[in-house]
């Protein structure tokens, strides 16, 4: 039996350095709340504050006079939402597909959509402005949804997902019922696949509100730009000389997404590290 | 392609024989999964043909496109700009990824050990994952800011000589790899501690009767039943790793002003992305732009086969 010092001294030494890897994960958004709450000129002073101070409110109207904040984020949430609820969509039928029925052809287009998963994005980056800048979608929010609408990934793993969680039996039963294709996706598979339905929401929609690379080119009205492009026009423009805008436009654009997350946590830690067990 | 063969039993059953019957029988599955084929033949297979046949031309976006042979690849070989972006992309992965692989295990092994608040550390290591690049990117820019940044104040505060690290060449990959670290590390730990969970309690049981210490036990035990996870993590890590643009973009792009995918001063922390983008967006040579984007493709393809090699040879 240890003795309860030694099971202590154990336990100390395990969370110490548990809670050192806490206090560095957190350190950054701490950061970011010390530098939006002070003035430039109290950032620029030696050494560095390490408290918050009183300048907020006055970083949040400078912030709001810099860069149209609400305008941006309001292209955020409408591409964030629209591409969500399209990939839950259409990914979910085409996973309900593949994993419940047999087709010709079945086999080579689900092959087929595993080669897709692994082309890299830049191969089709240049091909995908050209074909935009031709039909008029650059400088568009559309130019950002379409594109992203079904993915290989989310059909792959709902149909993983649906494989096991529908059960044939209830098919067959609603079949004998008179249930077309429709009725079955919409009242049997969709309410038992909710769980999955709600990760690859989650995911999808933190996946676009963070999307870099594509919108900072496809966005080619400087007036019209998602969140992180605003932010990145920010830095461009304020990043060596106001922090105190730069961190509270960074701070102010991290709060959706702490929220989205604190909703779905638990789903997502659990349901990531599941999927990449099993892969 | 095993996952291909376990297809679940048969609701409508395939008739080959009348094929025209069969495809009007099966037009509503054909329709729902139309969605996704469309927007691929769109947005995904016409692309890689077009990004193909756009690297054997000379075009700005707008002119007319010439015919160039072989000559865009000639010269992507011969190119030091390019060479020297594939140096910096692999040195910022190799500094990120071996820290970041080793803390995550360290910190999964002590989860899986430590009972009391794991559900709450979980979530502590998650969270620098779901941030923004863009945001934290600006964050570390601030961290790691040379007259007023909280590293180099540290550093000064135990008598040390304060760094330019967004100026020096090792500064600049240094800080893209700790913002990559510090946003992977907890993200990685979770998906190791998943895999330390499906590792049954009764071969440690067996381990500690026999009366191997910790460190024996992770090596002969841990460490080998690991191998697979730690190949998903590896693979991750160099796919996204050596496609890193928004850390080195945001954090340099006021560094210098030749262009904002310059990746700062000597070019030290532009990754072959950056030099993608330069190329084709700032440069308007969308020719040289395919071929580059096919350059770091056969690069990420090499480096992930060697990965993927070297951790399978070690666990015959």
């Amino acid at each position: 039996m240890p003795s309860i010092k030694g099971s202590r001294r154990r336990a100390i030494g395990l969370h110490l350095p548990l809670i050192i890897g806490t206090v560095i994960s957190a350190f950054p958004f701490y950061w970011a709340v010390i530098m939006s709450t002070h003035s430039s000129s109290e950032i620029f002073s030696y050494p560095p504050k390490l408290l918050p101070g009183t300048h907020f409110l006055e970083n949040v109207r400078n912030l709001f006079d810099a860069i149209d904040f609400f305008g941006s984020m309001w292209n955020s949430l409408l591409v964030a939402t629209s591409v969500t609820f399209l990939v839950l969509l259409f990914d979910s039928l085409a996973a309900f597909v593949f994993a419940k029925f047999e087709f010709p052809g079945k086999g080579l287009l689900f092959g087929m959509l595993m080669v897709i998963f692994m082309v890299p994005a830049q191969l089709s980056v240049i091909p995908q402005f050209v074909v935009m800048a031709r039909i008029g979608w650059i400088g568009s929010m559309t130019a950002l949804i379409v594109p992203a609408a079904a993915n290989a990934f989310g059909i792959f793993w709902m149909r993983q997902y649906m494989k096991t969680a529908i059960h044939d039996e209830l098919l067959d039963a609603s079949k004998l019922d008179g249930a077309n294709f429709l009725r079955q996706y919409w009242h049997v598979a969709l309410p038992v696949v909710r769980p999955g339905l709600a990760f690859l929401g989650i995911f999808t929609f933190m996946g676009q509100w963070n999307d870099f690379a594509w919108p900072l080119i496809a966005l080619t009205n400087p007036d019209n730009v998602t969140l992180q492009v605003a932010l990145s026009q920010l830095n461009g423009t304020h990043g060596t000389t106001d922090y105190g805008i730069v961190m509270t436009g960074a701070l102010l654009a991290l709060i959706p997404l702490l929220i989205v997350f604190a909703i779905g946590a638990k789903q997502i830690i659990g349901d990531l590290a599941k999927g990449a067990v099993r892969g | 392609m095993a996952v291909l063969e376990q297809t679940p039993p048969a609701v409508a059953k395939p008739s080959p024989t009348q094929p025209k019957k069969g495809w009007r029988k099966y037009w509503h599955l054909y329709a729902a999964i139309s969605p996704f084929y469309l927007l691929f033949l769109a947005f995904g297979l016409f692309p890689v043909g077009f990004s193909l046949y756009l690297s054997f031309h000379r075009w700005d976006g707008l002119g007319t496109m010439e015919w160039a042979g072989l000559s865009q690849y000639q010269y992507l070989l011969s190119d030091t700009d390019f060479w020297n972006s594939i140096g910096n992309t692999i040195i910022i992965w190799a500094l990120a990824t071996f820290p970041m692989i080793f803390l995550a295990m360290v910190t999964a092994v002590m989860l899986n050990s430590a009972v009391r608040f794991k559900s709450l550390y979980r979530v502590a290591y998650f969270l620098p994952n779901v941030t923004s690049v863009v945001a934290i990117a600006i964050v570390f820019g601030s961290i790691f800011a040379t007259n007023n940044g909280v590293v180099n104040a540290v550093l000064r505060g135990v008598g040390l000589d304060q760094v330019a690290w967004l100026n020096t060449p090792w500064g600049i990959k240094v800080t893209i790899a700790a913002l990559m670290t510090w946003q992977w590390t907890g993200y990685n730990a979770i998906i190791f501690l998943a895999g330390l969970q499906t590792i049954p309690s009764d071969l440690y049981e067996a381990a500690r009767m026999d009366g191997a210490g910790p460190v024996q036990t992770f090596f002969r035990i841990t460490l080998p039943l690991l191998r697979p996870t730690l190949l998903f993590v590896l693979v991750v890590s160099t796919v996204t790793g050596l496609q890193s643009f928004s850390e080195p973009q945001v954090l340099l792009q006021t560094t210098t002003n030749d262009s904002t995918f310059a990746g700062g001063p000597g070019h030290s922390g532009q990754t072959m992305v950056l030099y993608f983008f330069q190329q084709t967006f700032d440069n308007n040579d969308f020719g040289y732009g395919a071929a580059v984007a096919w350059g770091i493709f056969l690069v990420v393809v090499l480096f992930s086969i060697i990965n993927w090699r070297l951790v399978q040879r070690r666990g015959e």
